[in-house]
């Protein structure tokens, strides 16, 4: 299965990062794709360090094991950064994309000299500015889709627009807020050199 | 026309139930198939179902209230997991000798103690014995299919039997697939009107149902319901290919993965033998001849059959995920051994526990025990056939 991307997400309880790996099985299934989309579920609480996954392929998927040598690791919280191995198992022609401010000295130095691509995005500043709130997980969402490529930036809001307005059908004050954070990470995640 | 969709296991599940539309369903929350009755009764309060639902207080009464449900005429419903089944095991073995299509989603989990939430199959294997048709899935789609299979089966007059459709707690109970769903009404009509011959609230046919049964008839009772459940090996076929005709998704007992020309074999269930199969196509590639065999029909267990298809193999690895503790081997691994004794075929096999209390099954696992498994057909030495597979432990 060469087509094959696996990606493993880092968060803590309550930022949405299981929701936003199964809004990107969302994403990426509305394109056509087979995907999987799942949390490991441990002892989660507020605040604990939980990890979910995805698998996109052009091909039915059968694998059902986590991921140990992901293509591109998405890390929802900097403060994981010291605590948990969050490069295990990356592949060098794969990408981290963190949610920091956090200089690239201090970045390359915390990911024990990984390799592959490092890309960052204030997640926080964005959150804030389009929502006045901080949910980093709606912003992290629009940075993997750029840098994974699995989809047109296009494409993406496309398909957002109609997700959230499912989503969030309750709520739909929230639409042009989640909408706009999605596009502004998607210019704002930049790779660090 | 399949529409295309992406669901968890769960959902799946639900959903299925919902195009089912039982006259009851009385279930119990309980980690991993909670979402079950969940879903289920947010379709029950939006009206997109008629069913009586019951909030009872406990899954003992879930299984007592199902079996109420079922033996006044109606088509009853569950869903459980773990300990919520082993609160049932009263009940469990009233439904199948009252004879009760019940149908039940097993989210297999482990039992306590101590307490995991996590996946295995000790759950479903202290009921392998309870009269129960077992149908496992290793995925959303399989979990969805059996469902919509599970009453065509059960309410067979020549089976009358309850029937539990298995699949892997969390691991696909809540991991969101791609899945093809086919449309309420073909679903309706598949599965058709339940008719019961005979009821409790059929006014013209007064009837006891569970009265005392001594010396004279219990042991008559048994074989009967022994006999049913031989029943249910040609009805599951029957039913399976009629759903094949409608869907064109193919279940047979077991699925034969790559296994007719394979020299060495893994024989399990559930999930893993999804990851077992993206293992058997790597080894291909590298000319091993790797195969899996995947049981989906364990009750009754298609003894003959798996015998034939494992016969021509140099050695098998039967992969556990609930250990028996009895040091004789796990529960899959002794029915398979016995069919082959039975049917006189002389395979080298052995043993694997893993996966207990959702450690993660791993294709690098897998792919450990082919290596084994190519090491017994070259030497012929079976070794210790009774192994683990994943567990830690210190180096010797």
């Amino acid at each position: 299965m060469s087509n094959l991307i696996e990606i493993r997400w880092h968060g803590r309880g309550g930022q949405g990062a299981k929701t936003a790996s199964l809004l990107l099985a969302d994403a990426a299934f509305n394109t056509g794709k087979y995907i999987q989309g799942f949390p490991e579920y441990g002892p989660e609480r507020m605040g604990a360090p939980i990890t979910a996954y995805n698998r996109i392929s052009d091909e039915p998927i059968t694998i059902h094991s986590n991921i140990y040598e992901p293509d591109y690791v998405v890390v929802v919280d900097d403060t994981l950064l010291k605590s948990v191995p969050v490069t295990a198992g990356l592949k060098d022609n794969g990408a981290i994309v963190i949610n920091t401010t956090k200089s690239p000295e201090y970045l390359k130095e915390t990911l024990n000299g990984y390799k592959g691509k490092i890309f960052t995005i204030d997640a926080k500043k964005i959150s804030e500015e389009a929502l006045g709130k901080y949910f980093p997980n709606t912003p992290m969402l629009a940075a993997i889709v750029k840098v994974t490529g699995i989809m047109s930036d296009e494409a993406f809001i496309e398909d957002m627009k109609a997700s959230f307005k499912h989503k969030f059908a309750k709520k739909p004050e929230v639409i042009d807020g989640n909408m706009k954070a999605l596009e502004l990470s998607l210019k704002e995640v930049k790779q660090i050199q | 026309m399949s529409i295309r969709e992406r669901l968890s296991g769960n959902e799946a599940t639900a959903i299925a139930m919902k195009q089912i539309n039982p006259d009851v369903v009385a279930a119990f929350p309980i980690t991993p198939s909670t979402e079950i009755p969940q879903y289920f009764s947010t379709f029950v309060a939006n009206g997109e179902v008629d069913t009586e639902f019951v909030a009872v207080e406990s899954e003992h009464s879930a299984m007592s209230a199902t079996i109420g449900a079922e033996a006044a005429g109606a088509r009853a419903m569950t869903a459980t997991s773990a300990n919520g089944l082993s609160l049932m095991w009263e009940m469990i073995y009233i439904a199948s000798s009252l004879r009760l299509p019940i149908v039940m989603a097993l989210v297999n989990r482990a039992v306590s103690g101590p307490l995991n939430i996590h996946n295995d199959h000790s759950d479903a294997m202290g009921v392998r014995d309870a009269g129960w048709i077992m149908l496992f899935s290793e995925n959303n789609q399989e979990a969805y299919d059996n469902m919509l299979m599970a009453h065509k089966i059960a309410e067979n007059k020549n089976v009358l039997l309850p029937l539990m459709v298995c699949q892997d707690g969390f691991i696909t109970s809540h991991s969101i697939e791609n899945i093809e769903l086919e449309s309420d009404e073909e679903v309706k009509k598949f599965i058709g009107t339940y008719k019961p011959e005979h009821y409790l609230l059929n006014d013209k046919e007064p009837i006891a149902v569970g009265p005392l049964d001594l010396q004279a008839f219990l042991f008559e009772h048994k074989a009967q319901q022994a006999e049913a459940m031989k029943n249910a090996k040609q009805v599951i076929k029957e039913v399976s290919e009629e759903f094949e005709k409608w869907t064109g998704r193919k279940y047979e007992f077991f699925e034969k993965y790559m296994l007719d020309d394979a020299e060495i074999a893994i024989v399990c269930m559930n999930s893993t033998a999804g990851t077992t199969k993206a293992v058997v196509n790597k080894l291909r590639e590298n000319g091993i001849k790797a195969g899996l065999l995947k049981i989906r029909m364990y009750r009754p267990f298609p003894v003959d059959e798996v015998a034939e298809a494992l016969s021509h193999l140099k050695a098998v690895a039967i992969l556990d995920k609930a250990d028996s503790l009895n040091g004789a081997g796990g529960a899959l691994f002794e029915d398979v051994t016995s069919s082959m004794y039975v049917n006189k075929k002389q395979v080298p096999m052995v043993n694997y526990v893993y996966g207990i209390g959702g450690r993660d099954t791993t294709e690098a696992q897998i792919e450990s025990v082919y290596e084994d498994l190519q090491k017994i057909a070259s030497s012929g030495d079976i070794g210790n056939p009774y192994r683990y597979l994943g567990l830690r432990r210190e180096e010797n």
